[in-house]
Parts: structure tokens; C-alpha cells; sequence
């Protein structure tokens, strides 16, 4: 028990100081795992879309798979992001495994199929008479697609908030493509596990705090607009 | 006169397993032309046919006398709008719904705010125009729905049931409203529905649609007096179908013999013919019989006994046993001045143009 609050009050101490070690730390996450629910979005939306409102042989099949993806281990994608980009890999080349692009690849690849997953849910609870209604109004393809996903914002919050909720958590990816070099791939994920096996709960406790502390600001940020937006 | 828009040898199956069939409808330049049939009749799908919305498996959708391929569909469905039973509108605000169809034609802006302004004044809801749509109630949603619809200024306005989910004050209301306007404005119109009512209140012409075929196609008022068929009668609201034979014609009078019963009926038909006879119910008025001080100059007055009362928001549905039974309807005042109950001998009467020789039964069959 002493620990613990000995832990609480050294996490304080360096959050209030400001120590340049922990806020380079949460930067990092931060861009990383923002840059990755970025690029899910710009990949998942249009994708998420596609597959509810379209028909096609296999359909079935690619929804199960991306229903699947949605909760896929990140070691597993660590595995195979790592070897993709491992230097005799097919993307050796690229020289970018163990820097911080390589975590945004990894972490986008994770929470690309849960933003899918939720777009294709909230665009299928649009009803279809309601996209009738829009071709019969005059719509084209692209803009009834638009309007649609208008419709269906609220719930692509959701979509958001699981996205970069589920990366900044992760860590079995970041350390495997990361590799947890310190100043350049250190996450808070990977710095917390490394401060905890050395024995040192209180900078271990520090970053915990911080981590629930930026998940909890996100959350209440797009809460609010998606409540807000409900009444 | 080019129809705007005609169907052709149409044909597409509709859930839950029937086939629509027409094979020539035109909408004509400024009528609005009701669609009527009873539930599963193929209404709404010949109407999504007609909107560009459904591709019939056989023939052809015409704009102007000539047949739309896919390439044009888009083009040509912007020249028309529907409006559906339900209102579906967007979740944004009134004046964001009624602009919707303008921007999708790339009108936006100034020029789309006044538009919508203007529509909005014109079905009385222009207080609302700020409000979320999801806010409205079921009679505004729907007169913003038409809005949003006739902004667009449309060759053709389709409207598919718009009228049924709503309350009855509410219907009323809109159902003058909208009439007030397709006749200052001149919009052809195909209306979809299943109310009589709506169809004698709106249409020039009517459509009568069973099992996926045009049955009549004609004015309106003569398609509710004279259907060609017992199906067509049944529907547009005849309530006595009888058979009977024909006596004799003389002087414009031909007499049917109807269970027991001579009718004089001005509509010709051969002597000794076997004949079916639609009468409506609001064509019977019921009096005292003669000899209780009622009287008439009509050609048909047949005493019987009050078989069955059934009140309806309207009055009462009364039906007579005259030898066959004769239905009429009855204004709630009637009702209570004649004093009637089941049972009471009262006379039915009507005039010898009330009844229409349906067609379709071969003279001379026994």
C-alpha cells in the first residue's frame, strides 16, 4: 500500500515539474496513435460505407472478416508488420522499422477494421427507405453516400473514440515494431511495462495517469459533441 | 398531347411474389392522376417504376415520348420528386430538408434559402424553418416533406401514400392545402393511395390498380360511377352488387326483375338479358314508407325490414333487406330524425341512374 502512494505522490511531483523524459513520452503517443486513427479513418469510413451499402458475391465473408479484424490481437499484427518491414522484408527497404512511422502503420492497421467495422454498422442503421428518399430527390451515388454518412455521425463518433481508445492502449504492437528505443519509439504503453519490470512504480504510476488521464480527455471531448448533437 | 411520362409494356415482380404488369400509362401535362388499388396491388411499385427508382425487367420508362436508358436515369429523375408516406428527413434543421434537392442540382446558398422560404410559406410552416426536423410532429414533418419536394419545381411530383401515416385533422388540412397548390401551380402529379377519398379529392383521373393490372383507367367521377368490373366496383366503394334479368326497355326505362323486386334503371340493356347491377350506398336515401308520410318522385322506392346498422365516423352504414340486400349510407342526423332501428320497415329509395349495369355478363344467359 505504501508503494501505491509512494507512487502517487512521485507521479505528481513529475507530472507538475514537467520532466522533458515523460512529456516527450506523451507527445509521442500522442501524434503516433492520432496519426493512426487518421489514417484508419481515411481508410475505414469509405470501406465501412462500401460494404453496407453495397450488394456483391463475398460480401458476407468480407464483413466477418472485418468483424474479426475488430478485435484482432496486436502482437499478432506486430508479427507481421515486423517481418513485412524487416530488412530483408518487402518493405525492408523503407528502413523504417523501429522508428515511430513504423507504430503508425502498426497501430493503423489495428484500428482500421474497427472504424470499418463501426461505419458499416452505423451506415446499415440508416434506413434504406431513407436513401430511397434521397435518389428520389435527385441524389447522385456520391452525394446520397454523403448525406448518409451525415445521418449516421453520431454513432461514427463511437467509431473515433473505439479507434484511438484501442491504439493508444495497445502495446504488444508499438514494442515489437518500436522496439521501445528511448527518445525515439519510447510510448507510454511500452515505457509503463519497461519502468514496472525495473522496479520503478512511481514513474510506472505517473504514466498511467497520464495515459487514463489523455483517454478520458478524448472521450469526454467527442462525448460531449455526440451527446450534444443527440438532443 | 406527348404524355410527360408513360410506361410501356412494364412488367416486375414485386415481393411477395406478384408480377406488375401495365402495359400503357400516361401522366398528361398538368392532371394529377390517382393510382388506387388495395393493399399488395402494385401501387408503390409502379410508382418507384414511373420515378426512375425501380428498373422494370420488361419495357420501358418514356420522358417526353422517348425511352430512358440508365445513362439518363439521373438527369431525368431530377426532373421529378417524390414524396413518400413517410417523411424521411434528414437530421438537420427544416430549411436544411427543403434545400437538399437544391443542392444536390447545385443550388445553394441565397438562391436555395429563398426558394425554400417560399415553399415553406406556401404549406404554412414557415415558423418552423430553424427547427430540427426530428423535432416536428407528424403533420408538419410531412408538410415540410412536400416542401422539399415541390422546391424543385418538378415535371412530375410522385406521391407515394403521403397522407396515411397522418391523423385525421392533420390529413385534411394538408389534403386541402396540397390541393389549393397542384391547382395554382399546375404540377402533374401521380398520386399513390388506397383512399377513395383521397383519389375524388385530388385526382382528375384514376387509376384502378388489383394483382398488379390497370383494371379502369379514366375520369374520376367516371370511374366511381361506372366501373367496368364487380373487382373495380367493390373498390371504389359500390357496396350492393345484384343480378337480375331484364324485363323490358321503353322510353329511355329499362325494367330489371331483382329478387322478386322490378327495378327502373335508365342504362340500356336487352330484354331478357341477365344483367349485374352496382349500386352505392350514397345513391340510397332512406325515407318513412308512404304510408307513414314519406314519399318520393325517384323511380325506385323498395319497402323492407333494417337488416343491420353499422355507425361510422361519417354517419351509418344501414342495410335493407328488399327482397336482395341494398346497403345505404346515412348522415348521423337521419339517422336520429328517421328514428332507426333493426328491424323497422322502412323505404329505400333511389333514382333510375343511381345503378350501373356492370359488364361483362353475356346477354341471354340463363
Amino acid at each position: 500500500m505504501d508503494v501505491l502512494v509512494q507512487g502517487f505522490r512521485h507521479a505528481l511531483r513529475l507530472l507538475a515539474g514537467g520532466d522533458p523524459d515523460v512529456l516527450g513520452i506523451l507527445w509521442l503517443s500522442l501524434e503516433v496513435s492520432a496519426t493512426a486513427t487518421l489514417i484508419a479513418l481515411v481508410l475505414g469510413i469509405p470501406l465501412g460505407a462500401a460494404l453496407a451499402l453495397t450488394r456483391f458475391p463475398g460480401r458476407v465473408l468480407l464483413v466477418s472478416a472485418v468483424n474479426t479484424g475488430m478485435g484482432l490481437p496486436p502482437v499478432v499484427v506486430g508479427l507481421f508488420v515486423t517481418v513485412l518491414l524487416w530488412r530483408s522484408g518487402p518493405f525492408g527497404d523503407l528502413e523504417v522499422l523501429y522508428t515511430p512511422a513504423a507504430i503508425v502503420v502498426a497501430q493503423a492497421v489495428i484500428a482500421a477494421p474497427i472504424v470499418t467495422g463501426i461505419t458499416l454498422a452505423a451506415v446499415q442503421q440508416v434506413p434504406e427507405k431513407f436513401r430511397l428518399q434521397l435518389v428520389a430527390l435527385g441524389a447522385s451515388r456520391r452525394q446520397m453516400v454523403w448525406v448518409v454518412l451525415g445521418e449516421a455521425r453520431l454513432p461514427m463518433l463511437a467509431a473515433v473514440m473505439a479507434g484511438f481508445g484501442g491504439v493508444i492502449s495497445e502495446i504488444g504492437a508499438s514494442m515489437m515494431v518500436g522496439g521501445n528505443i528511448r527518445g525515439q519509439t519510447r510510448t507510454l504503453t511500452t515505457a509503463m511495462v519497461l519502468e514496472t519490470s525495473k522496479g520503478n512504480f512511481d514513474i510506472a504510476i505517473a504514466l498511467a495517469l497520464l495515459l487514463l488521464a489523455l483517454v478520458f480527455l478524448v472521450n469526454w471531448a467527442l462525448t460531449t459533441i455526440q451527446q450534444r448533437r443527440a438532443l | 398531347m406527348t404524355p410527360l411520362l408513360a410506361l410501356h409494356g412494364v412488367r416486375l415482380r414485386y415481393p411477395p411474389g406478384f408480377t406488375l404488369e401495365v402495359e400503357a400509362l400516361a401522366v398528361r401535362p398538368a392532371e394529377v392522376l390517382a393510382v388506387i388499388g388495395p393493399n399488395g396491388s402494385g401501387k408503390s411499385t409502379l410508382l418507384r417504376v414511373l420515378g426512375l427508382l425501380e428498373r422494370p425487367e420488361a419495357g420501358e420508362v418514356r420522358v417526353g415520348g422517348r425511352a430512358v436508358d440508365a445513362r439518363e436515369a439521373l438527369a431525368e429523375r431530377r426532373r421529378m420528386a417524390t414524396v413518400f408516406q413517410e417523411p424521411w428527413l434528414a437530421d438537420t434543421t427544416v430549411v436544411g430538408n427543403v434545400t437538399l434537392g437544391l443542392g444536390f442540382r447545385g443550388i445553394h446558398g441565397e438562391v436555395a434559402a429563398r426558394r425554400a422560404a417560399r415553399w415553406l410559406e406556401r404549406f404554412g410552416v414557415a415558423a418552423l424553418a430553424g427547427r430540427r426536423a426530428r423535432t416536428l410532429s407528424g403533420g408538419e414533418a410531412q408538410r415540410v416533406a412536400l416542401a422539399r419536394a415541390l422546391v424543385l419545381e418538378p415535371g412530375v411530383l410522385l406521391l407515394d401514400e403521403p397522407f396515411a401515416g397522418l391523423d385525421q385533422p392533420s390529413r385534411t388540412a394538408l389534403i386541402a392545402d396540397l390541393a389549393a397548390v397542384l391547382r395554382e401551380d399546375r404540377v402533374a402529379t401521380v398520386l399513390v393511395t388506397h383512399d377513395r377519398g383521397e383519389a375524388q379529392a385530388l385526382a382528375d383521373r384514376v387509376a384502378v390498380l388489383i394483382a398488379g393490372r390497370v383494371r379502369q383507367l379514366d375520369d374520376t367521377a367516371r370511374v366511381f360511377q361506372t366501373p367496368v368490373s364487380e373487382e373495380v366496383a367493390r373498390f371504389v366503394g359500390v357496396e350492393t352488387i345484384v343480378s337480375g334479368r331484364v324485363l323490358s326497355r321503353a322510353g329511355g326505362v329499362t325494367r330489371v326483375e331483382i329478387g322478386g323486386r322490378t327495378l327502373e334503371v335508365a342504362a340500356a340493356a336487352d330484354p331478357g338479358a341477365r344483367v349485374r347491377l352496382a349500386i352505392r350506398p350514397e345513391d340510397v336515401t332512406l325515407t318513412l314508407p308512404p304510408e307513414q308520410g314519406g314519399g318520393s318522385s325517384a323511380r325506385n322506392v323498395l319497402r323492407g325490414a333494417i337488416a343491420r346498422i353499422t355507425v361510422t365516423d361519417a354517419g351509418a352504414r344501414v342495410v335493407v333487406d328488399c327482397g336482395f340486400p341494398l346497403v345505404a349510407t346515412v348522415t348521423p342526423r337521419s339517422l336520429g330524425d328517421l328514428g332507426l332501428v333493426e328491424g323497422m320497415t322502412i323505404a329505400a329509395v333511389f333514382k333510375a341512374s343511381a345503378p350501373h349495369l356492370l359488364p361483362g355478363l353475356a346477354p341471354h344467359t340463363p
